[in-house]
């Protein structure tokens, strides 16, 4: 058998080696004195690069030898980035184990401790990272490499939860659950939210992975609240939901209660105690009563809320409710007398033992709290004492005892009627309780010592229970797995470790690659498929997806840098390796012309950011050499070598800043591609937030603003009178694009008088305007005289209400009247507001359906450039640039004067010159209207 | 990994087994069959049951319970998972997924149960490469086979599993070229007693059925794919093209699949197409109480509302339900206290409305919560979330295909608390 295996292991075929990596735990059960052998195999297997052998040698490894973390090192990356191609059953098996294994190697996240990089290769590195986190920070990560952060993520850390994260888009429940374990043990705090939004999608699936799913989000609810509170409505209950689910959900709104949701969760829970379904009903008010402990606010609304359910018809909902009113009321006894005393009223009615018994005690612990009724409690019980309960029995014994201490006068005949009760009593509990409880309680002649203290054992303070989740400690078990479900350790259970205090030396997965694998790694790599994702690089995630980061493609030796060389080369230069072409087949011809379309990108962009770029270029330069002699080089030297220069050659630019060009070539991959990562045109994005900073801020004509976002609306100045209908009074206006001072609702119009009559015009004012419904005008301060050739300017505010309607009035002077009118373009009728780009997905997400209106348009080769482009939108419309992470795509905010709605203008322009211009905004009027200025604008 | 399977029917008897590993004792099923006692319904069997030396792991599906063994740690998703897509194999295989149809072709069951796990770890779950693997049966087939003795596994490995896209057949012919897309859209919902929508949102897929020659590589392109909130994919869609594009490119598996599920942005305002008016009331004083519904189209853009049917699980204290509706026909189980109203159509103009008494154990008290009324529709040519696709283009291949796209909207979990 063990030959046979062994020589399956080095088959050609990656099916038989395939089949070999699940004979091996077959065997491992049969003879497990094989062991040693097989591990060799496993390693042999582990080392394979095929997709389909990974997942079964992976299996077969957590099955033999889960234990030789070390045999992974060398294979860490390489199946990271095999990971999206590997077949579902296979990705679950590998992500955790790499989990189990990322928990040895790498330091937790979470903690603070200041790692200080020694070597320029971990500042590399930190810039990485920062690339990774989204295209704001780049440029600062890019200039300020060193020292920064505190705790940097080792790159392979990061690698990993790049490579699993478009996992959770996928088919598979098992697939989603596995990596949202993965983050929410491995991530970063800030990064662990992603999961939420897969893990609720899963509850559309069957139930039984509902219930599987909802086990996992009850624990992950108790640490990362806020993870799950945007959903808190995926979670409500619908009457068809089996029990189950509906507990388990209802564990979830509890967890994820707080000070300003409660008030809708606890309408939701009122709705759930009116249900069929007592199980669940008992469990609502459990779920009430940890609310009201968690959340002081609503407490007394939650006993209220609880003691209006003693009159309930139900009795089991009258029990329950008894139970947990005593739990509540043992945090604040005092005000609560009043409680008490309906509880014990209610003694007569309730049978259920639990709550008789819960009854009895709140008396006896607070029988202070109502002296009267106590006692006659007591005697009550007396007189039923043999017909109850064991539970309620010692519960009586308990109220005799505490009563006897504190009213002996009234209850002393009582109290030992009880106890000779109890003395005799079936159950030797009860009998054992009884004698204890006269040994303590009645001093006998050997004046024991105990019965001095019985008052302080019995009416000790006690402290008030917590009520808490029954999924609270359960993360220590690895979540996802069946020992987290069961809250009990299964057979054959990993215990997930601890991270450890040191981080071990990451340079054990470097993979320096031996002689012998070189070259079965060229022979096999004639037969390796090429994966159909073009390289698991470049799908990680949304911002650093497109341009796949030329580090790790570095350091990861095995296919993703070849394969990107290996699309390069046959597309661009003739030195093409013939195998790989082959081999690709059709599926990459359209990824070949992707990448062309990335370079395309690429070089334009490159432009852009020279001046950024030669600052940050050199110290990379330097960081990257040091770090990519260390030994990231790899087993296709060759060809990247080759590949770097030819790429040279189709980017003219790039020849100028490039060092000298050969023996760094790998290098000099790295250093050309950041540019391309950066924000478009970032010094333009800064100048337009800044602008609309600014904007806010001053009131007059400020320099400080750049000439690119010019002050003045891009319609210039309109006339509102002619000198010669005016009798040699000139009036223009413009809209300043500034706040009115006087009410922020206005749009701030400048009006530019001049005299070119040779008599000067006097008392120059605004007469009773005429103006259509919610239109209002704040005139300008009298002009007293205008002198012949004289100019002077006045600012008045007008709220057009969100309208493009005309302002009319009259412009008075002394001797005559004009009948003027303003009507601003429906890009004046907004203030720029400035949001992040996720925000700002976020709001259009918002505005969707009849707030979108989409045109399409064909750009003119004048105003392609992202400064014309910017320009021209900037003047239709007085609107905020937001910054934006692709290319081509320009996003604009602001917010309508008046109402104050949101204005978000997206275009997204192609190279070609075709380009779709999207506004969303509440207003669908303005956004019609704006959708036509600016089309026009830019298409002129 | 998964030991045994054990498919058991509604009424326990435990009707076929297959065990990969050593043979576990049926004996392990008490456990099961007692948590299903406990449970009243069969939903709420608990999908894990640890016993002493192993676990079973249940899914419930088709009126079958499918019962995996295993005996040590496994991400229980991963079973489930597993049992469901045994389920759904089965389905493709034989239509449908019920007792009888299992027994009738036991022994393909059997040969596709042994290619899907090997020693316990999935093997072969793709149905287009288990089809290569394993002929579904036929007519002709199985008196063929009959005669012949041969049975249906196929002689050689299918090229599938060693190619590029595991998920397709290689080789593959049509004469009419044809790819049609459905876009399902299920609309959510919690409306409480006054109307007003507690939760509502839109869950959709989008199905396709694709039979083109050779090896097509199709894009499929929205209008508005910002709609698209949370999306899922079939293993073929590149995922890369959709992160940056918003484009979903894709080499199709051969024939029926999922092409994707998504979900509609929590934030929009979901468009609730149906209202319903009830009045239920039940009084103290005498044993009869008062019932009328009436459902009505809200938003529906103009189509017309079809294939409602009005469910609604009455109280216990229900003994029996007079009424009489305007249109449709209705139903009222006394035993399981299910009332259920098949409506049809909503015409606009004459709301369907269903009125009557309902009569109430003598004796028993009121009944203290009124029922919640459960709601299916269909609406064709719609999708409420506005989604619509762009366009569908071929590349890879000559011919020209036959593309179609449906769109449809209809009810998934809607409640009406009354």
């Amino acid at each position: 058998m063990m030959l046979a295996i062994k020589e399956a292991a080095s088959d050609m075929s990656p099916y038989v080696r395939k089949t070999a990596a699940h004979a091996i735990p077959k065997l491992y059960s049969l003879d497990s004195d094989q062991k040693d052998q097989l591990i060799e195999v496993i390693e042999k297997l582990l080392a394979d690069k095929t997709t389909l052998v990974a997942g079964s040698v992976v299996m077969a490894f957590e099955e033999v030898c889960p234990e030789r973390i070390d045999l992974i090192h060398k294979n860490y990356r390489k199946l990271c980035n095999l990971l999206i191609d590997v077949e579902e059953w296979g990705q679950v098996v590998i992500i955790s184990m790499l989990t189990r294994y990322a928990r040895t190697q790498f330091l937790s996240p979470t903690q603070n401790e200041s790692l200080l990089e020694e070597n320029p290769e971990k500042a590399f590195y930190g810039s990485e990272e920062d690339e990774a986190k989204g295209p704001g920070s780049e440029e600062a990560a890019a200039a300020a490499l060193p020292t920064r952060k505190p705790y940097v993520m080792d790159p392979d850390h990061r690698l990993l939860l790049r490579n699993t994260k478009p996992l959770l888009q996928s088919r598979s429940a098992a697939v989603v659950m596995a990596v949202a374990q993965l983050y929410f043990h491995l991530a970063p705090k800030a990064e662990v939210g992603v999961i939420a939004k897969a893990l609720v999608r899963l509850l559309r699936s069957h139930s039984e992975v509902q219930y599987v799913v909802l086990q996992n989000v009850a624990t992950m609810s108790i640490k990362r609240r806020g993870m799950f509170e945007p959903y808190l409505k995926s979670f409500y209950i619908r009457s068809t939901d089996p029990t189950q689910i509906k507990i388990l959900k209802l564990e979830v709104l509890t967890n994820l209660a707080n000070e300003t949701n409660i008030p809708t969760v606890l309408r939701e829970f009122q709705t759930y105690i009116r249900s069929m379904d007592k199980d669940f009903v008992a469990a609502t008010i459990q779920a009430i009563g940890r609310c009201a402990t968690n959340i002081g606010r609503v407490r007394d609304t939650c006993l209220n809320g609880l003691v209006q359910l003693l009159s309930n018809r139900d009795e089991l909902v009258v029990a329950e409710s008894v139970v947990v009113i005593k739990k509540l009321l043992q945090m604040q006894p005092a005000q609560h007398g009043e409680i008490i005393k309906h509880l014990a009223k209610l003694t007569d009615n309730i049978q259920v033992p639990m709550a008789r018994a819960s009854i009895l005690w709140l008396i006896g612990e607070y029988c202070e709290h109502v002296p009267r009724i106590a006692p006659d409690v007591l005697r009550k019980m007396a007189k039923s004492f043999t017909a109850e309960e064991d539970i309620v029995k010692l519960q009586v014994i308990n109220l005799a005892a505490k009563l006897y201490l504190t009213n002996s006068k009234q209850t002393k005949l009582l109290t030992q009627y009880v106890l000779s009760l109890a003395k005799y009593d079936q159950n030797y509990d009860i009998r054992d309780r009884a004698r204890f409880t006269r040994q303590l309680i009645v001093p006998s002649e050997q004046g024991g010592a105990l019965s001095r203290h019985a008052k302080k054992l019995f009416l000790a303070p006690k402290p008030a229970p917590v009520l808490e989740s029954s999924f609270k400690d359960r993360d220590h078990f690895q979540l996802g797995s069946l020992s987290h479900l069961l809250n009990a350790k299964a057979t054959g259970y990993q215990e997930l470790p601890d991270w450890p205090e040191e981080a071990p030396d990451p340079s054990v997965r470097n993979v320096e690659v031996p002689e012998w694998t070189k070259c079965s790694n060229r022979e096999k790599r004639k037969e390796k498929e090429k994966p159909f994702y073009s390289d698991s690089e470049g799908e990680s995630g949304p911002t650093e997806s497109a341009d796949s980061d030329p580090e790790s493609e570095s350091e990861s030796d095995s296919k993703s840098s070849s394969e990107s060389g290996s699309g390069e080369s046959s597309s661009e230069s003739d030195n093409e390796d013939q195998d790989e072409d082959e081999e690709k087949g059709r599926s990459s011809e359209s990824e070949q012309s992707e990448e062309e379309g990335e370079k395309k990108k690429m070089k334009k962009r490159k432009k852009v950011p020279e001046g950024q770029r030669e600052g940050s270029s050199s110290d990379e330069g330097s960081d990257s050499s040091s770090s990519s002699s260390e030994s990231e080089m790899t087993s296709d030297t060759e060809e990247e070598q080759v590949e770097p220069a030819s790429w040279r050659k189709k980017t003219p630019p790039s020849g100028k800043s490039a060092p000298a060009a050969k023996e760094i070539s790998l290098l000099d991959l790295e250093d050309f591609t950041p540019p391309s990562v950066q924000p478009l045109s970032p010094p333009t994005v800064v100048s337009t937030s800044l602008a609309a900073d600014l904007e806010g801020l001053t009131l007059t004509d400020s320099p400080l603003v750049p000439s690119l976002l010019s002050p003045v609306s891009g319609a210039g100045r309109q006339e509102l009178l002619h000198r010669v209908a005016g009798e040699g009074l000139a009036v223009d206006y413009t809209f300043s694009r500034q706040p009115f001072s006087g009410d922020p609702h206005m749009v701030s119009v400048h009006i530019h008088f001049s005299n070119s009559s040779d008599t000067p015009i006097k008392g120059l004012h605004v007469g009773t305007p005429k103006l259509p419904a919610g239109i209002s005008i704040q005139e300008f301060p009298e002009i007293e005289s205008l002198s012949p050739g004289e100019s002077t300017t006045a600012i008045m505010g007008i709220n057009f209400c969100d309208s493009t309607q005309a302002a009319n009035f009259q412009l008075c002077t002394q001797t005559r009247q004009f009948y003027v009118s303003i009507q601003p373009p429906v890009g004046e009728l907004m203030a720029p507001v400035f949001m992040s780009e996720n925000e700002f997905k976020k709001e259009q997400g918002k505005l969707t359906g009849m707030n979108e209106i989409t045109e399409k348009l064909t750009l003119p080769d004048a105003s392609r450039s992202d400064h014309v482009v910017v320009q021209k939108v900037t003047a239709t419309a007085n609107l905020g640039r937001v910054p934006c992470g692709t290319s081509d795509e320009y996003r604009f905010a602001g917010r309508t004067l008046t109402s104050g709605s949101l204005v978000l203008l997206t275009l997204d322009a192609r190279p070609t010159g075709a380009a779709q211009l999207t506004v969303n905004s509440e207003k669908m009027v303005i956004g019609t209207m704006l959708v036509k200025d600016v089309v026009q604008a830019l298409t002129q | 990994m998964i030991h045994s399977l054990f498919l058991i029917n509604s009424s326990g008897d435990i009707f076929l087994e297959k065990h990969w590993k050593s043979v576990v004792s049926r004996s392990v099923c008490d456990y099961f069959f007692e948590a299903q006692e406990r449970a009243t319904e069969a939903e709420n069997v608990p999908p894990v049951i640890p016993t002493p030396h192993h676990y079973l792991l249940s899914v419930y599906r088709h009126k079958i319970f499918f019962v995996a063994v295993i005996q040590t740690e496994v991400p229980p998703l991963f079973v489930i998972e597993f049992l469901h897509r045994v389920v759904d194999t089965f389905q493709d295989y034989f239509g449908v997924c019920s007792e009888p149809v299992i027994k009738d072709n036991v022994v393909v069951v059997y040969e596709v149960l042994e290619e899907m796990l090997d020693n316990g770890f999935p093997l072969a779950t793709e149905s287009n490469i288990l089809k290569e693997l394993i002929k579904p049966p036929t007519i002709l087939r199985t008196v063929v086979n009959t005669i012949t003795g041969s049975t249906n596994v196929g002689d050689q490995l299918p090229t599938g599993q060693l190619s590029v896209v595991p998920w397709r057949r290689t080789g593959v012919k049509y004469t009419n070229n044809e790819a049609y897309f459905d876009v399902v859209e299920e609309i959510d919902a919690i409306i409480d007693k006054s109307g007003s929508t507690i939760t509502a949102e839109i869950q959709g897929v989008i199905d396709a059925c694709v039979k083109l020659t050779g090896m097509p590589d199709l894009t499929l392109s929205f209008m508005n794919p910002r709609l698209l909130d949370d999306v899922s994919f079939h293993p073929c869609v590149r995922f890369k093209r959709w992160e940056s594009e918003r484009i979903l490119s894709f080499i199709p598996p051969d024939g029926n699949f999922r092409l994707l599920s998504y979900h509609v942005s929590a934030q929009n305002l979901v468009a609730i197409p149906v209202y319903v008016k009830h009045n239920i009331s039940f009084r103290d004083s005498t044993s009869l109480g008062r019932f009328e519904i009436t459902v009505g189209p809200k938003q529906t853009m103009g189509k017309t509302i079809e294939g409602v049917i009005v469910t609604s699980q009455m109280p216990k204290g229900v003994l029996n339900m007079s009424l009489s509706p305007s249109q449709g026909t209705h139903t009222f189980d006394p035993v399981t206290k299910m009332l259920s109203w098949d409506v049809g159509k909503i015409n606009p103009q004459k709301l369907p409305s269903l009125k009557g008494t309902v009569s109430l154990q003598a004796g028993a008290s009121r009944p203290d919560e009124n029922p919640t009324i459960n709601l299916q529709f269909k609406i064709q040519q719609l999708a409420i979330s506005g989604l619509k696709v762009n366009r569908l283009d071929m590349y890879g291949e000559k011919y020209k295909p036959f593309k179609g796209i449906k769109y449809m909207t209809k009810a998934g979990k809607f409640q009406v608390r009354t």
